[in-house]
């Protein structure tokens, strides 16, 4: 959380174009603190406090990054986001495309993501699979406080628009060290979080946590060796890290929160076996949360947890 | 603020052929007949491009004619500083902001010279050197986008105003309303044109809102709306200079309802005679607006049959000329399909680039 509100100001202070807009993100500070003291700061005319009305206020969001602005709007919770979904879809997405360049949209979307708080089904919701099936938008999901921060600064300054989602589970559960000032970790570049030999497993957000747990567990329990790859960006994906990963261990394991079917670990299982498939030793296993909408009370059971990332490891060192 | 619903309209040029001096507004010789020139190329660019459709030629088009005075009256109030947000039926806008009937050729065709590189269907063009931010098909997508250009000039203290365009049927989408909303609270320096020309596809407007008018939703925005006859080019001129002005001077949005008429149909995939009578057409056609503005032209003496003979040669020249020599023009290159999708390029897409290009070559070495 810290991450996002020290990239947030560092950022307004170097570049006078970024804009805040949601709701509830000046006076309040943002429902999760995220744009904290900005307002006070940098005025009603840079975080502006928005009606309530998410494709008023991504669509103009689009108008003023097609005007020359760099605005920065929140979405409260990922799941308040479908009715923007159309701004996405048919501007944001496209404008520079369908204008022959001649317009396009400097802007990043924030929005908390995915459970693990008892959010419930419209609290809780990962659906970063609508986003990366969206040609002309970058699809960002920092793991880390460092990586918040980078990854953060990165999209601000990139030219195309980025859907920047935050996991909310992770804002003050998670302590990692953030350097003050100035530093960037690049949009399209995984990160091998844990290096090993025996299984490749492939994670992004709050998930990354849990797999680094398992893989310690694997390690210390069975003496699997498992390497843990963090994407950090889904689109564009950084292709030859998964396959080198690949080929090294030959066993591939993807962990999402958002539902199995049709969710990002298919498109990435798919890429897998149309790469990799010769290296490949046995199955690609999805371990990702079920195809129901998100519970309240079994939640828990809803999840992907460390065991269950463990039964996958052992299932897949069968092979 | 108390206003009451609007219901009364502006009319300059009274549809008996009298003139209401009093809101007569002050326009010079050259400025009239720019206004007419832009109207009259309007209209034979729209019957050409129908028929260049029904030959085969291009492969869809949305007519206009009908609501140039809509178009052109109230585009001529702006800067060309001043942004436009119009719809996919505003060529009118385009024209009368020194767009050449060449350039749009070029987009209709979906040439190598097509601005938009061939990726979209007619008429979904963009002119950033006229500032006529480009088109998506979704009805009323572009208005918040056009709030929020608006408040962007605001927030950099420039004088700049947006004039953006939508239909009668756009008034019941929620972006429509996100747009107004938003538009209002931040009293945004825009510009709504509302063209009502009646239908939206086969609904009547009288189907599309219980409302009176169009232009008293504006109230529940918190601005004026106001109702002009959309066939009246120096009605609409004179309501938006007044809304321009406003806007300018930091005074918040305005809704102008235009009352126009679309006398063709929807698109050249539409036939309206399924849903409008005869009658309903006839009547309208008796208010054409570019025969209506060249009669107030012939009143100032402005106007003479040699002046209409000299134009219309002039202006047909002009399009078939572009017609003839753009449709020479071939096909965007391959590539254009991967480009722009982000600044740069990425990976994936130069896998896809490439695959397609092997693809495409071994069909022709094949074929």
């Amino acid at each position: 959380m810290q991450a996002v509100n020290q990239a947030l100001r560092e950022e307004m202070r170097r570049d006078d174009r970024i804009v805040i807009l949601g709701e509830d993100v000046g006076r309040d500070g943002g429902v999760f603190r995220a744009t904290e003291g900005l307002y006070d700061e940098f005025g009603a005319n840079r975080v502006i406090d928005t009606p309530l009305a998410e494709s008023g206020i991504i669509g103009t969001a689009i108008g003023m990054a097609v005007y020359g602005l760099n605005p920065v709007p929140e979405i409260q919770f990922l799941d308040f986001i479908y009715p923007a979904f159309d701004q996405i879809v048919t501007n944001l997405s496209k404008l520079r495309y369908r204008s022959g360049g001649q317009y396009s949209c400097h802007l990043v979307v924030r929005a908390p993501y995915g459970g693990g708080i008892k959010g419930g089904h419209y609290h809780s919701q990962s659906s970063e699979a609508y986003f990366a099936h969206t040609a002309g938008l970058k699809v960002v999901i920092p793991a880390t406080p460092y990586d918040t921060k980078g990854l953060l600064l990165s999209s601000l300054r990139d030219e195309d628009p980025v859907i920047f989602l935050e996991p909310k589970r992770i804002y003050r559960a998670v302590k990692g060290e953030v350097p003050d000032g100035e530093f960037t970790v690049p949009i399209g570049k995984a990160r091998v979080a844990r290096e090993g030999r025996d299984v490749s497993i492939f994670a992004y957000g709050a998930m990354l946590q849990v797999c680094l747990e398992a893989a310690e567990s694997a390690k210390k329990g069975e003496g699997v060796d498992a390497e843990v790859v963090d994407l950090r960006t889904l689109v564009p994906l950084d292709i030859d890290t998964v396959m080198a990963s690949v080929q090294k261990t030959g066993r591939a394991i993807i962990v999402h929160e958002a539902p199995k079917t049709a969710g990002f670990g298919a498109e990435v299982a798919a890429l897998i076996a149309e790469r990799a498939i010769e290296y490949l030793k046995g199955p690609i296993i999805r371990v990702a949360g079920y195809d129901t909408p998100f519970p309240y009370t079994l939640e828990e059971h809803y999840l992907p947890s460390v065991p269950k990332v463990k039964k996958a490891i052992n299932k897949i060192m069968q092979y | 603020m108390s206003q009451s619903a609007p219901k009364e309209y502006l009319q300059v040029i009274l549809s008996d052929g009298k003139l209401d001096k009093s809101s007569e507004p002050s326009l010079s010789e050259q400025d009239l007949k720019h206004i007419y020139r832009s109207m009259l190329t309007t209209r034979l660019f729209d019957i050409k491009s129908m028929n260049l459709q029904r030959q085969g030629r291009i492969g869809f088009y949305v007519p206009c004619s009908g609501q140039e005075a809509a178009q052109i009256g109230s585009a001529f109030a702006l800067r060309n500083s001043d942004w436009t947000l119009p719809t996919y039926r505003d060529m009118g806008v385009a024209i009368l902001r020194g767009v050449p009937v060449r350039t749009l050729f070029d987009h209709l065709m979906g040439n190598a010279k097509d601005l938009m590189r061939g990726r979209q269907m007619p008429n979904h063009w963009g002119f950033k050197s006229a500032n006529y931010v480009s088109i998506a098909s979704t009805i009323a997508a572009h208005l918040p986008v056009a709030t929020g250009v608006a408040m962007a000039m605001k927030m950099k203290n420039e004088d700049n105003v947006v004039m953006a365009y939508h239909g009668d049927g756009a008034t019941s989408a929620g972006d429509f309303h996100s747009a107004y909303n938003f538009a209002g609270v931040y009293k945004a320096p825009i510009v709504f044109i509302c063209e009502n020309n009646g239908w939206a596809i086969s609904l009547p407007a009288s189907k599309q809102t219980a409302s009176g008018t169009f232009a008293e939703k504006a109230l529940a925005y918190g601005f004026p709306g106001v109702r002009v006859d959309g066939n009246d080019a120096l009605a609409v001129y004179k309501a938006a200079r007044e809304a321009v002005e406003r806007a300018r001077k930091g005074q918040g949005p305005t809704m102008i309802e235009c009352l126009t008429y679309r006398m063709g149909p929807h698109s050249t995939s539409d036939d309206p005679n399924r849903y409008r009578t005869r009658e309903e057409m006839e009547a309208w056609k008796r208010k054409d607006p570019v025969e209506r503005f060249r009669s107030y032209l012939e009143r100032k003496g402005y106007w003479s049959k040699d002046f209409e003979e000299d134009l219309r040669a002039k202006i047909d020249a002009e399009i078939n000329t572009a017609v003839k020599e753009e449709a020479e023009v071939p096909p965007p290159e391959l590539s254009t399909m991967f480009t722009d999708v982000y600044s740069t390029m990425p990976q994936l897409l130069r896998e896809e680039l490439r695959e397609e290009e092997e693809f495409s070559e071994s069909s022709s070495t094949n074929a």
